[in-house]
């Protein structure tokens, strides 16, 4: 017969399986950098396992998991700007590169040309996103998670993710609108 | 600027040739942040399955690790015992000091001690004399005395 904490072991490698994607590639969006988003990840899940004892349920396992995330992504990035001393060595994909994933589907050559500019575009905005904004728009727009969802994430309110969200699409759409 | 931009397109929309140009623009941001959401997922589910180099990233990783802290260990080390040297050398300035200082104390006493001897050989010199002069005559005539 399984013990508790075999259960609770169990319930947790499911959760893992099931929303280890999402978080990566909220990491991934979010950093640019493969190598520090699958050990940001990691970190999230190791700290998620820590304090599983301490989940009450009051919101999903994801918008939890997506709350640590979110810390975890906030702190490196101010730790890195702490160690300005350091040399630090920065993985980022370049935009041309993060843009090249697109499914081909049934477009012309010209038209894969087009939407491949028209994302590095965004990519491109979404460089010049602050840091609450770029995870509210990526929240909103790569995860398509609901309002409410991104407040509870985030710890802001739902108010307060509409004016960022707003003012994140006037970016994107001021770098569509922008000639090359 | 968004104030200025949402102005705009409300003002667009009461034309209805304005409106249509909007909506067009607004279906095409949609295709667009469709494409973009499209090629994030793409890009995430090929990073997942990528194989991973564990082998030569870790032992490097760790190397540096272990010098760090045989570094660190150094440096604490050192400065534990620059300490521990520090406060043992003022331990035995203090030291030689004290016995100097307890060294001229003695000295002193001794100069002191001789003098005070000095001073008493001097009075004592001068209190034995047999008689003093001053007494004489009369020392005479107790003599004359006692003859007649």
């Amino acid at each position: 017969m399984a013990t508790a904490e075999e259960i609770a072991a169990q319930d947790f490698s499911t959760i893992v399986q099931t929303h280890r994607p999402q978080i990566f590639r909220f990491l991934l969006a979010s950093t640019r950098d493969l190598d520090l988003a699958e050990t940001l990840t990691q970190e999230c899940f190791l700290k998620a396992h820590r304090n599983w004892s301490g989940f009450r349920g009051d919101s999903s396992a994801m918008t939890w998991l997506m709350r640590i995330a979110i810390n975890l992504q906030k702190d490196h990035w101010r730790n890195r700007r702490m160690q300005f001393w350091r040399l630090t060595q920065t993985n980022s994909v370049d935009l041309d590169e993060a843009s090249e994933w697109l499914s081909s589907g049934e477009r012309s050559a010209e038209q894969k040309m087009l939407a491949k500019e028209q994302v590095g575009r965004v990519w491109q905005a979404v460089k010049g996103l602050s840091e609450r904004q770029r995870t509210v728009f990526l929240l909103r727009y790569v995860e398509e998670q609901e309002l409410s969802e991104i407040a509870r994430a985030t710890g802001l309110s739902e108010g307060t993710v509409k004016a960022h969200l707003s003012r994140a699409l006037a970016k994107v759409r001021a770098e569509m609108g922008r000639k090359q | 600027m968004s104030t200025k931009n949402s102005a705009d397109r409300k003002s667009a929309l009461d034309e209805p040739a304005g409106r249509t140009e909007l909506e067009e623009q607004e279906a095409a941001l949609k295709q667009v942040l469709a494409d973009f959401r499209c090629s994030v997922h793409a890009w995430s589910d090929s990073a997942m399955s990528r194989p991973r180099p564990v082998s030569s990233a870790a032992p490097h990783r760790i190397w540096r690790r272990a010098l760090g802290w045989a570094l660190g260990c150094v440096l604490v080390a050192g400065g534990v015992s620059g300490s521990i040297y520090e406060r043992h050398h003022q331990q035995e300035l203090a030291r030689i000091a004290a016995v100097r200082q307890a060294q001229q104390q003695r000295l002193a006493a001794e100069q002191r001690a001789r003098e005070e001897e000095d001073l008493l050989a001097k009075v004592d010199s001068d209190v034995s004399r047999e008689v003093p002069s001053a007494m004489e005559p009369l020392a005479r005539l107790m003599a004359e005395g006692e003859t007649r």
